[in-house]
């Protein structure tokens, strides 16, 4: 199956100047392919936020190459990143990041409506659609602050699943739920995975979690270990 | 659509803040608008009444007019220089030809003959010191405007008719249709009617003004058929100085504009536009920094959802737009506030200063235009003012501000 991801050699170097240079990841040759729901598991502060940041054109790597479906993404410019960010990739994070601002169909709705400056009526059905398959129809008008932290992840998941990425990379996402909620959370991205295909890379310090997933990728001090 | 989407749920969603600044701005405008509506109608009616009895342009006989230069025809020998005395002419001869000339200046929109020059008034023992003034009562007319000032009597300068002042009617008793008598330092003395009297708005002229045939004050005057000014009044009066000097070319009189005249209301009135647009550049500028802050404030508050939509794909482009439009609005509602206010406030100022008489002290001037100048200015201000946040927000790292 073709490769959603690769990544080659890898590293990603912060400081130099006044601050002392340290290297967080030291060359990272990873591929996922179309369909995979892995795990990304290590220590706090073994790199795993900055790679998942490198791969989702966040931040560009200090050294390394990095293709998105087939386009070379690691020196292309803040634009050309933000275009493939908007088309390829989908965010989970920690603290599920809802616009406090807007409701939570607004929310779903954001990546379109962020990339192409507008939505139209299918792009509401659609996130209608999505709500109500996470439980949430009548919760479509809600602020977010009205919600339960389960709810609130629920909503941001489907808002990365939104504009139809294909890949989803996921920071933690279960990391401040109780552990029903995240094994129910966790359950819904298996879910999306198996019936759409979508891929899913999860970062998560649950051991039991990670061993749900197909694949399990280690990070141990800026090395992957097999 | 996007931008002001968000721009307007970012700027709901810090209300506070929000009403402040719009406060801020109304409030800066308010005062820009208050300020100019004031002085420009200040200034207009300063001009106006000063203008109500004066030319635009006055023209008058050249003073070098006897200074005659000695030319020397060919193969003759100048053996003396004999300087005659320069005799000031103090009056224009062949005059019609040249009001003729200068009507054709453009820019002139009419013109009148004036003979003018000091003499007394005697009545019943008592001698006045006042300035005969012949004029064509319709050609001055068109210069002066008569009606307003008249208080008495009917507008009219048949032979054997004067209009006076006020003031001099009251010093001496006088009332319309009595008989006074004119002197002059030619030893000329006639006897008029009063058909008129007027009020010239300022005390002096209406002491010792006195409008008569300009036939009579050429005989009082010793004028014979001169006369001694060339009134002008021009289509623009902003334009009197441009036409001074046209009419003197063309004349070859001496030509004041209103502004030489009254060079120091002029002045006055330059100063006073100098220091109220100082006043009007600093509260932009002040404006302008209250914008500049409350957005700077706003871009570091909110950069976790500015950091959320950069990594949801939005362009910086749009995210710049976003506090951009925020400035804008801020500019433009507050001038729309700050335009209302201003106008109120001012227009308030006429209720209030009022002249003993209950009429307003000036009329304010508060026109369409300035609310339309006043709304552009503010928004690109905003605009400005919204620059460097702006940019910063376009920049921002989304990491820094999804991890922060
Ligand atoms: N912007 C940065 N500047 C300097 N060091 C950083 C920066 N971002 C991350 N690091 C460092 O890189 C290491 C890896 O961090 P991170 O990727 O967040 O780890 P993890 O997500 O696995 O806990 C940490 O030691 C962290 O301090
Ligand atoms: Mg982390």
């Amino acid at each position: 199956m073709a490769d959603v991801l690769t990544l080659t050699g890898i590293r990603k170097r912060y400081g130099g100047g006044k601050a002392p240079l340290i290297e967080v990841l030291h060359g990272i040759d990873l591929s996922l392919a179309e369909g995979e729901f892995a795990a990304l598991t290590g220590p706090s502060g073994s790199g795993k936020s900055t790679l998942l940041n490198i791969m989702g054109l966040l931040e560009p790597p200090s050294e390394g190459r990095l293709v998105i479906a087939g386009e070379a993404a690691h020196d292309l410019g803040d634009d050309a990143r933000t275009r493939l960010r908007n088309r390829y990739l989908g965010f989970i994070f920690q603290f599920h990041h809802l616009l406090p601002a807007f409701t939570a169909l607004e929310n779903v709705l954001m990546p379109v409506f962020a990339g192409h400056g507008r939505v139209d009526a299918a792009d509401r059905t659609r996130a209608a659609a999505l709500l109500e398959r996470v439980g949430l129809a009548e919760h479509a008008y809600k602020q977010p602050v009205q919600l339960s932290g389960g709810q609130q992840q629920r909503v941001a998941i489907v808002r990365a699943l939104m504009a139809r990425p294909r890949l989803v990379l996921a920071d933690e996402p279960t990391g401040n739920l109780d552990t029903q909620t995240a094994a129910d959370v966790f359950a819904l991205m298996r879910e999306i995975n198996r019936e759409d295909g979508t891929t899913f890379l999860i970062v998560t310090h649950d051991a039991r979690l990670a061993d749900s997933c197909g694949r399990q990728v280690r990070l141990v001090d800026g090395s992957l270990k097999n | 659509m996007f931008v002001p989407t968000v721009a307007w749920r970012l700027m709901r969603e810090g209300r506070f803040q929000s009403w402040l600044i719009l406060a801020g701005v109304t409030l800066g405008v308010a005062v820009v608008v208050y300020i100019t509506a004031i002085v420009s109608g200040l200034q207009a009616n300063i001009i106006d009444k000063t203008l109500s009895t004066q030319a635009h342009v006055t023209l008058k006989p050249r003073e070098d007019v006897n200074l005659r230069q000695i030319t020397v025809p060919e193969g003759e020998t100048l053996l003396a220089e004999v300087e005659t005395r320069t005799q000031r002419e103090n009056t224009i001869g062949n005059w019609q030809r040249l009001k003729a000339a200068a009507d054709t200046v453009p820019g002139v929109a009419a013109s009148a003959a004036l003979a003018s020059g000091p003499g007394f008034v005697v009545k019943g023992g008592v001698r006045k010191s006042v300035v005969l003034m012949g004029v064509e009562l319709a050609d001055y007319q068109r210069i002066v405007p008569l009606e307003s000032k008249l208080r008495a009597g009917r507008l009219r300068l048949a032979s054997g008719d004067v209009m006076i002042g006020t003031e001099l009617a009251r010093d001496l008793g006088l009332k319309v249709g009595d008989r006074l008598r004119v002197v002059t330092a030619t030893g000329s003395a006639e006897s008029y009617t009063i058909a008129a009297l007027l009020d010239f708005g300022l005390k002096d002229l209406s002491r010792r003004w006195l409008l008569m045939p300009l036939r009579s004050a050429q005989n009082q005057l010793g004028y014979r058929l001169d006369i001694s000014e060339i009134y002008l009044r021009a289509d623009d009066l902003f334009d009197a100085e441009a036409l001074a000097a046209a009419a003197a070319a063309r004349t070859g009189l001496d030509a004041d504009s209103w502004q030489e005249t009254n060079s120091q209301l002029v002045t006055a009135l330059r100063s006073q536009s100098a220091s109220s647009n100082m006043i009007k550049v600093f509260v932009t500028l002040a404006v302008a920094l209250g914008i500049a802050s409350v957005l700077v404030v706003s871009v570091v508050q909110k950069q976790r959802e500015i950091g959320i939509l950069r990594a949801m794909g939005t362009p910086g482009a749009r995210i710049r737009a976003v506090f951009l439009l925020q400035g804008a609005l801020y500019g433009l509602a507050g001038s729309l506030l700050g335009s209302a206010l201003g106008a109120a406030l001012a227009l308030g100022f006429t209720r209030i200063a009022r002249n003993t008489d209950g009429s307003p002290l000036f009329p304010v001037v508060v026109t369409p235009s300035l609310f339309v100048v006043t709304a552009l200015i503010a928004t690109a201000v905003g605009v400005l003012a919204a620059w460097a946040p702006a940019r910063r927000a376009a920049r921002l790292d989304p990491v820094e501000a999804i991890r922060g």
